[in-house]
């Protein structure tokens, strides 16, 4: 038996509350595939959207501070949300190019905002090439015949300079992954439209067409459901999807699955062990008629 | 010591503005050496000359230093006026206290110290200047035009017009270029090829073009005047003398691949001529796909041939020429636009590009004319025109305008509507940039006359909704987002050199940009000149052009290979590296730092202790060398040493300005 293979684990607040979900299905994918995650100890907010648009000292700040956590752990980050994702690569990304940053930060917390290690999403972890052999591996209950658009969001692919993740504008790594599952990935031409975010707060009535936007091309392309990796999109799909389909008399009926979701019914994991019954829009009913639940 | 007279310029304002020359002047007589000093309005002008003629024989001068402007400009004015007066010409040296000190510098007091700096240093050079004569250097009276798209044969017609003899090289199977590959040329929409093919007849008959398609420059040596050129023939499989060009080979040939000169719209055989009006219109062998190359088997062609023209076992052959002067027309290539994700290039098979777009509006193209989009063959009902697709956009593409996309994609547009008459076009530009006779009313008549749709808005998103396609845009000038529903989409890529551009740039060791444009030696006033002498610039190659400019510049690239070529000899320049022997150890390190490939190893043989020893030693090639001096930098025993430029002169100048005296015996 080798020795588990260990992640810096960074859950954000979203995964502590709305997306607990996504939490839940994390951890059970990563004990079912022998990886251990490590919560960083004493973690921050990422600050996502309001600390970057009001302050952009504390919008790399509070990041930076979670990196330096991280760093005494000395080892590779996983960070599920792509909204937090994405604030720690742009931290590190600001450390790295500008000294006055660094300074500021040091004289505010006594820490260097320094981490060595690499800052991975969950579509990079599942590609990880040790975490890849054993997920084909123990792929238990294959996802054939489930057709799911991935829908990869803004945060994951965007700024390309300071993610580096796949083509900003074609990204194709979920639906490399959902193969690997079994499921067929449809492509559609809204992979990285916007969901409309944290204006579903403010301006729900825009986020109820922009969410329907892509819900309806994703299943004019031919999807039965929606892969995600960020709670607020989430949200939006899942939570506005009603809403978009009253407003445009369309029905849409499609579950909107966080991919860990999806990587735990393959590896045979029990929808309730992945908090499948928290989504509003119903996420088993599909599963019961592919017989996959 | 000699006696120096020093000339100081005002350049009307131009330098006394900032410099206080009065108060250089005084100063400069006080300098050792220094006997005459005289300040003039203009130095350059015709009397300012003539003062400095005077004062040569009044003075009995014997150096003579001009501080005026940089010395690209006015060096060889004064040379000629010293020389006229009975000295050396290179006697003479110039401060350049211009560019160098009056035009960047606001303040008027630093300004004249610094000014004064650079004067004495270039007397203390001037001090030590050693009379130098040029050399003489016969020329080879024929021209090599690489390239043989629209550039390149009027170029090479020009130059054979004017009577001397041109070889021209082609790499593809026929000459014409892109200019073959498009329908109609703006802004007169007369059609390309007829304009084109009498040209391309005419340099495939004309006496002194001698022409090799299907054919690369492999090696070129030598120096202007002198250059010996490397040709390899690609093995045609075709005995040329032999083919009556019948097409039957092609005709019969089982192997049909993609068309490179329909862009892909199309097909071809593996044995071809690429166009019906190709020169020479004798066919290829492609032999990558080729089933008989593959596989041993078939020999159709063969067969077939009555003419009894196909060597399948013909190999490549070497051929050298001498030529005098080199025109590089090597032309452009497009950016791959696949590369922009958001349009879907090579997903939606109706996003195509504009040379795809020429092919298909091409009466002799593979729809013969009729625009149908390449998914089902239907007509459009309406088409989006994208511009600037890896032009001006630092995130993704080239930072510069590609020139000739806003007039082709009009023309584009123009078309279609002509061919369409109930179809929409809609233009999606940033700016409409109309910059050449005849353009901007070309572009009104689009909107005007054509009923052309324009958008200025660079899109974010080309996407499918069934069988259309959508192109989703902020309207920048109505200050919202449009989402147009068109049945095809045509992207206009950014101009880009060659891919080879650079590796071609380095085997004629021209220099070229950071995307692999050939540099021209002035971007104002010398620009169809390289860097290295002999070497001449035409088209695409040096950047973005339109045909009218190509032509223009080509021209302008043949008058100058006729005047060179009209000469028997030409003088060279004396300030050229020379090797002290004695000190050479023969490590070569200043082979590979010499740009110019000018410096090679020989064998010396001397007596040592009564001893005949043979040793290596580097030489310089007079002919080829710049007189850059990377050489002497990089020489370990100081033995090379650049004459007009020596050790000794610009440490007296560096000493000078430092204020240090250096004793004599270090001054080796």
């Amino acid at each position: 038996m080798t020795a588990p293979l260990r992640y810096a684990y960074y859950p954000g607040c979203s995964l502590h509350s709305t997306a607990r979900e996504y939490d839940t299905s994390t951890r059970a994918v990563a004990r079912a595939l022998g990886l251990s995650l490590e919560e960083v100890p004493d973690w921050t907010c990422c600050g996502a959207s309001s600390a970057h648009v009001t302050d952009p000292f504390l919008g790399f700040a509070l990041p930076a501070r979670t990196l330096a956590q991280a760093s005494d752990m000395g080892l590779d980050l996983v960070a599920p949300c792509a909204a937090c994702y994405g604030r720690l690569v742009a931290a590190r990304a600001e450390a790295g190019r500008h000294p006055d940053f660094v300074k500021r930060f040091e004289r505010a917390t006594g820490r260097r905002p320094a981490f060595s290690g690499r800052i991975l999403n969950v579509i990079e972890l599942f590609a990880e090439p040790a975490v890849a052999a054993t997920l084909k591996e123990r792929v238990k209950r294959p996802l054939e015949g489930l057709k799911v658009a991935p829908y990869y969001g803004c945060l994951l692919v965007r700024p390309p300079k300071v993610t580096g993740f796949d083509d900003p504008e074609r990204p194709v790594a979920m639906d490399r992954l959902l193969e690997s599952l079994g499921a067929t990935p449809v492509d559609f031409a809204f992979k990285t439209e916007c969901c409309g975010a944290s204006l579903g707060i403010s301006r729900k009535e825009l986020v109820v067409e922009l969410a329907g936007r892509i819900l309806r091309a994703a299943k004019r392309a031919g999807a039965e459901a929606v892969a995600v990796v960020c709670p607020l999109c989430h949200t939006n799909l899942d939570g506005r999807q009603e809403a978009a389909a009253a407003s445009h008399g369309e029905p849409l009926g499609l579950p909107v699955y966080y991919v860990t979701e999806l990587v735990g019914l393959a590896l045979g994991l029990e929808p309730a062990a992945l908090g499948l019954g928290k989504h509003l829009t119903d996420a088993l009913g599909l599963l019961r008629q592919k017989k996959l639940a | 010591m000699k006696r120096v007279g020093v000339f100081l310029c005002w350049c009307g304002s131009n330098i006394a503005g900032t410099v206080d020359v009065g108060k250089v002047a005084a100063e400069v007589r006080k300098l050792p050496g220094v006997v005459h000093v005289e300040e003039n309005k203009y130095t350059c002008s015709e009397p300012g000359q003539a003062s400095i003629i005077k004062a040569i024989k009044e003075h009995r001068l014997e150096r003579v230093v001009v501080a005026s402007c940089s010395p690209r400009l006015h060096e060889p004015t004064f040379r000629r006026a010293v020389e006229s007066a009975g000295l050396n010409p290179y006697y003479f040296e110039m401060a350049n206290i211009r560019e160098q000190c009056s035009w960047i510098h606001p303040d008027k007091e630093t300004a004249t110290a610094k000014a004064f700096d650079l004067v004495r240093m270039a007397v203390a050079k001037a001090l030590r200047n050693e009379a130098l004569s040029r050399g003489t250097i016969t020329i080879e009276k024929k021209a090599l035009v690489i390239g043989g798209g629209i550039a390149g044969i009027q170029a090479a017609l020009d130059i054979a017009d004017a009577g001397q003899k041109v070889v021209l090289v082609e790499r593809e199977p026929s000459i014409g270029g892109r200019m073959s590959q498009l329908d109609k040329t703006f802004p007169t929409l007369d059609c390309s090829q007829c304009i084109l093919t009498p040209k391309m007849v005419e340099a495939a008959k004309h006496p002194n073009i001698t022409l090799y398609t299907w054919s690369e420059v492999e090696k070129v040596e030598g120096y202007i005047g002198n250059f010996t050129v490397t040709i390899r023939k690609k093995a045609r499989g075709v005995d040329e003398t032999l083919c009556t060009g019948c097409g039957v080979c092609q005709t019969k040939c089982p192997t049909k691949v993609p068309s490179e000169f329909e862009a892909g719209m199309g097909t071809r055989k593996a044995i071809y001529t690429p166009f019906p009006q190709a020169v020479p219109n004798k066919p290829v062998i492609d032999r990558a796909n080729c089933t008989y190359y593959k596989t041993g088997k078939c020999r159709v062609c063969e067969r077939f041939c009555e003419a009894k023209a196909i060597r399948l076992d013909q190999e490549d052959t070497l051929v050298t020429e001498r030529v005098g002067a080199i025109v590089m027309a090597t032309g452009f290539d497009l950016f791959d636009v696949s590369r922009y994700g958001e349009y879907g290039y090579g997903v939606y098979p109706d996003v195509i590009t504009s040379l795809q777009y020429e092919r298909l509006v091409n009466a002799s193209g593979p729809t013969e004319g009729k625009v149908k989009r390449p998914s089902d063959h239907e007509i459009p009902k309406s088409v989006a025109f994208i511009l600037c697709v890896g032009s001006r956009d630092e995130q993704k593409g080239t930072t510069y305008c590609s020139r000739a996309c806003c007039m082709y994609s009009i023309k584009h547009a123009m078309q279609y509507r002509d061919k369409v008459k109930d179809g929409r076009a809609f233009v999606f530009y940033m700016d409409i940039r109309t910059p050449g006779k005849a353009y901007e009313e070309f572009y009104k008549r689009a909107a005007v006359d054509y009923g052309v749709e324009f958008i200025r808005g660079r899109p974010a998103k080309v996407y499918q909704v069934g069988d259309k396609l959508v192109v989703k845009a902020e309207d920048t000038l109505l200050g919202r987002q449009v989402e147009v529903e068109v049945d095809m989409v045509v992207l206009a890529p950014a101009m880009t050199p060659r891919r080879d551009a650079a590796k071609v740039a380095q085997v004629l060791s021209v220099s070229y940009d950071g995307y692999g444009f050939l540099n021209e030696a002035h971007p104002k006033l010398r620009p169809v000149e390289t860097n290295t002498a002999g070497i001449f610039l035409a088209g695409a190659c040096q950047g973005p052009k339109d045909i009218p400019d190509t032509v223009a510049q080509a021209s302008a690239a043949a008058a100058k290979v006729v005047a060179l070529l009209a000469k028997d000899q030409m003088e060279t320049e004396p300030m050229v590296a020379r090797v002290n022997e004695a000190l050479c150890s023969g490590c070569l390190w200043c082979k590979p730092v010499c740009p110019y490939k000018a410096i090679d190893a020989k064998t010396v043989t001397e007596k040592v202790h009564g001893k005949v020893v043979s040793r290596q030693v580097a030489t310089v090639n007079a002919g080829l060398c710049h007189g850059c001096g990377a050489c002497t930098v990089a020489c370990r025993d100081g033995a090379m040493n650049l004459s007009g430029f020596t050790n000794e002169q610009l440490l007296a100048s560096v000493d000078e300005l430092l204020g240090w005296v250096r004793p004599a015996c270090s001054a080796d």
